[in-house]
């Protein structure tokens, strides 16, 4: 096994960490680098895709390759990156804001496109970069700044929607549990095809409501659970108190990268290939007839 | 009888549905493999069924490539194509069909030659001939190669078996006949020489030389999401995926496509996106990450009408300074605008050279006419094109901003050497990490903003002038009116006047401006405000002298263009 020590970066960028003290991040940002070395992933093999806010800052703070995006956008191109050069492992990642709000869409038609990339949610239940705002999955009657009458709109239920998309394996873990979630992301990365994990942390600035003894106290690990049965998965997903935690679902079926026509004869990432010439060259030659 | 010598202008109109678009390309082929040049271009309303499509085909003795206003033929197949066209009509302008197709009005103002259309096809056996049979009329007119109709039938219908065969190939030699006859009775006199290497040569679309040459520089990654007129790149680029091994990929926004062209250049590979100003607009975030992350990536924006959804199936080119000024902060880009069907192929392919080589946007901008347009040519030299890659392998210390003098730094890419590679879209140092540094900051901006614009600058193409340089006047034209301009300066043939066409739009090369000192010079765009010439004042604080402008949706004209240049010259 590699050390996760080699995830630690020496730039000197990274020393100057822009996390709150106690946040929830420090905890996914060591869980992951357990789960690449038990996986024994050299740093230059993978890449962390991600968006904007607190959690998207990942790439600047551990050892691999990065690209800190736009907000909502590290779906599509982590699906790109993967498609240039299947032999990445591809991670996109940010916060509840990010992939529930900002990059909804781009979630939806990630699941339908399946390519084999894990996007990792940091949910927190709230906006901690722009101070304290409602997002897709706080909690009703929750008040904040700019939701002074507490929070009417129905929380986002980013496990219930997965399986309902049929997505491909969809997982909830709260990163207070070390081993559990490096389990987790390491099956979800070891998965081939999309995998969300939705991963509980607590935003200690901005959320008073769901502390790491809230998620404690309201989530419990599913146990004989059958991820392969949609229909329970489903029930699972819509529990509410206490929340489920562990693999809730998996529908092993091909990737975006198996199905497209460029990889069907030649297994060459894209960018050691050069053009097709002969074929241009056929196509003009058809042009002169017919 | 009407005669037409050297170059006829054939127009054919009807519903959409009503199979213009086959006639359209029975003729361009079936009359190219005979030996004539060929050029058509087609104007069609936003709608699926109804509504009155025109196409324009115009068959000559020498090579032509660009739209006239005169019809000389006209083939209406429905009431309406008259009034729609009633500009283009002179008083040499045969039109061929049936009574209930032309407006009473018009039968004293036009040579009507009444030919029984739908009653010859109703012979052959259903209304469905209507197209083969008029395409067959007009192959008579130019006495074409009967065989050559044929095998194009034959190749066209194999698929639907003999008797669908058998029937188009008697529907046409009925129009065939009748084109021939038309000729002999002395009913119309047609006389366009061809030329046996005609023959050879390819036919090819803007949209399909667009494709090519993308594929020629290395794409090998297309998102996209429909949106006319730029959708036939990714439909031709879709069909042969397979065989160009390739992805080609409808994605779920605009938003999507573009992100997803930049992680494919982020990982190595060559992508781009077609789209609209409209698609374009909602890329416009994504193109600030590519200026501020040093992500290549090329743009196909082929222009129609706005603002928003405009004229959606029309021409215009008004998007000049949407693609010069889109995204928030301030990046240098590259604007590239080809101006004939050979200049797009070979253009598209360097448009991927000059992304990765200086890791900035290229957008490549025609519009609804250049990419429905297509003629004959010569072929297209594969050996020209060279894939330049600028890929470097990482060590362990990689930074992926590196400053440098020339404000490009070495780009590599993530599993290619020892070292991580760090993009980022904050503001960042070397290495790519977020920082608030005063100094990087400033240093950052610099880079991006001024050095590498230099570089790119210092490189950058020059117009393609066309006659004296001592001319007194010059004309300023980019993209696709290049052909339309040549035409009319050739039926003008003046001396003192000049063209400077411009097929690299930004920026621009300083040597210009000496081009310009002490001319005349006529901006001819395709839009309101004259964007070009606002571009060359300031860039180089020229002013222009004369405007010629058109902005209804439709095409310069070669008999617009010199009509203008008339008025505006002494």
């Amino acid at each position: 096994m590699i050390s996760p020590l080699i995830f630690e970066p020496e730039r000197p960028g990274s020393k100057d960490i822009a996390w709150c003290p106690g946040c929830g991040n420090f905890g996914i940002r060591n869980i992951l680098r357990s789960a690449f070395a038990e996986l024994n992933l050299r740093p230059q093999d993978v890449v962390i895709i991600s968006g904007i806010g607190q959690a998207a800052k990942m790439p600047h703070y551990i050892n691999v390759n990065g690209y800190h995006t736009l907000h909502g956008r590290s779906i599509p191109i982590a699906t790109a990156v993967k498609a240039a050069n299947p032999s990445l492992t591809v991670i996109a990642e940010g916060g509840d804001g990010d992939m529930y709000a900002e990059g909804g869409n781009h979630l939806l038609h990630a699941i339908r496109r399946n390519p084999d990339i894990t996007v990792l949610v940091h949910d927190n239940q709230i906006y901690g970069l722009t101070k304290g705002q409602a997002s897709p999955t706080t909690m009703l009657g929750m008040k904040t700044p700019t939701q002074p009458w507490g929070v009417f709109e129905e929380p986002f239920n980013p496990i219930a929607l997965a399986i309902a998309l049929d997505a491909s394996f969809v997982a909830r873990t709260f990163m207070g549990y070390f081993k559990e979630s490096v389990e987790i992301i390491k099956k979800a990365i070891q998965h081939k095809g999309l995998a969300i994990v939705d991963i509980f942390h607590p935003c200690v600035s901005f959320n008073k409501v769901n502390t790491y003894e809230w998620y404690r106290e309201h989530t419990y690990w599913m146990k004989d659970h059958n991820p392969y049965d949609r229909e329970e998965a489903f029930k699972r997903a819509i529990e509410s108190d206490p929340l489920p935690l562990g693999v809730f679902y998996i529908h092993e079926k091909p990737t975006f990268e198996e199905l497209v026509p460029a990889y069907k004869r030649d297994k060459t990432p894209l960018w050691q290939r050069n053009p097709k010439l002969e074929e241009i060259g056929k196509i003009l030659e058809a042009k002169r007839t017919f | 009888m009407v005669e037409f010598k050297e170059d006829v202008s054939i127009v054919l109109g009807g519903a959409a549905g009503q199979g213009i678009q086959t006639v359209e390309e029975i003729l361009t082929r079936v009359l190219k493999l005979s030996g004539y040049n060929v050029y058509a271009n087609k104007e069609y309303m936003s709608r699926v069924r109804g509504g009155i499509n025109t196409t324009e085909i115009r068959v000559s003795s020498k090579k032509v490539r660009a739209f006239v206003r005169r019809i000389d033929i006209l083939i209406p197949f429905k009431r309406g194509v008259l009034p729609w066209v009633e500009k283009r009509l002179t008083e040499n302008t045969v039109v061929l069909g049936e009574k209930e197709n032309v407006e009473e009005e018009y039968l004293s103002r036009v040579n009507f030659v009444e030919v029984p259309l739908n009653e010859m096809a109703k012979e052959v056996g259903s209304p469905l001939y209507l197209n083969t049979i008029a395409a067959g009329v007009v192959v008579g007119l130019f006495h074409g190669d009967f065989e050559v109709l044929e095998e194009y039938l034959r190749k066209r219908f194999g698929s639907k078996g003999e008797e669908v065969v058998l029937k188009n190939i008697e529907a046409a030699r009925k129009g065939y006949e009748l084109g021939v006859k038309l000729c002999e009775d002395g009913t119309i006199g047609i006389e366009v020489k061809r030329d046996e290497n005609v023959k050879k040569e390819v036919l090819l679309s803007g949209t399909e030389a667009v494709a090519l040459g993308a594929v020629a520089g290395g794409m090998n990654f297309l998102s996209f999401y429909p949106m006319s007129p730029s959708t036939g790149v990714a439909v031709f680029s879709a069909q042969h995926a397979e065989d160009f091994e390739i992805i080609v990929e409808q994605v779920e926004d605009e938003i999507a496509a573009i992100n997803m062209a930049l992680g494919a250049w982020f990982a190595g590979a060559r992508g781009m996106v077609t789209t609209s100003g409209g698609g374009f607009a909602l890329m416009s975030e994504a193109l600030s990450l590519a200026g501020m992350a040093e992500n290549p990536v090329v743009i196909h924006l082929a222009q129609r009408p706005g603002p928003a959804t405009g004229l959606p199936t029309r021409t215009m080119q008004g998007d000049l300074n949407l693609v010069l000024y889109s995204g928030h902060g301030e990046f240098p880009r590259i604007v590239l605008a080809p101006g004939s069907i050979e200049e797009a192929f070979y253009l598209t392919a360097e448009a991927f050279n000059l992304a990765d080589k200086y890791q900035v946007p290229v957008i490549i901008l025609t519009d609804q006419y250049f990419v429905d347009t297509y003629y004959n040519l010569p072929e297209l030299d594969l050996s020209k094109i060279k894939v330049e890659k600028y890929i470097v392998e990482s060590d362990e210390d990689y930074k992926r901003y590196k400053l440098t003098e020339d404000g490009i730094s070495p780009r590599s890419i993530p599993g290619y050497g020892k070292g991580v590679v760090v993009a980022n879209g904050n503001e960042h140092d070397e290495w790519g990490d977020i920082t608030e540094d005063e100094e990087l900051s400033r240093l950052m901006q610099e880079k991006r903003a001024i050095k590498k614009l230099e570089t790119i600058r210092k490189n950058a193409m020059m117009p393609e002038l066309v006659g004296r340089e001592d001319a007194k006047y010059v004309i300023v034209a980019w993209g696709s009116t290049y052909h339309v301009i040549r035409e009319a300066l050739e039926v003008l043939n003046r001396e003192d006047i000049a063209f400077l066409h411009f097929k690299w739009v930004y920026p621009l090369p300083e040597k210009v401006k000496g081009l310009l000192e002490g001319k005349v010079i006529i901006d001819i765009e395709q839009n309101v405000t004259a964007q070009f010439a606002e571009l060359l004042k300031k860039e180089f604080g020229v002013e222009v002298h004369h405007k010629i402008l058109e902005y209804d949706g439709r095409p310069f004209s070669v008999e617009e263009i010199l009509d203008a240049l008339k008025e505006v010259l002494e």
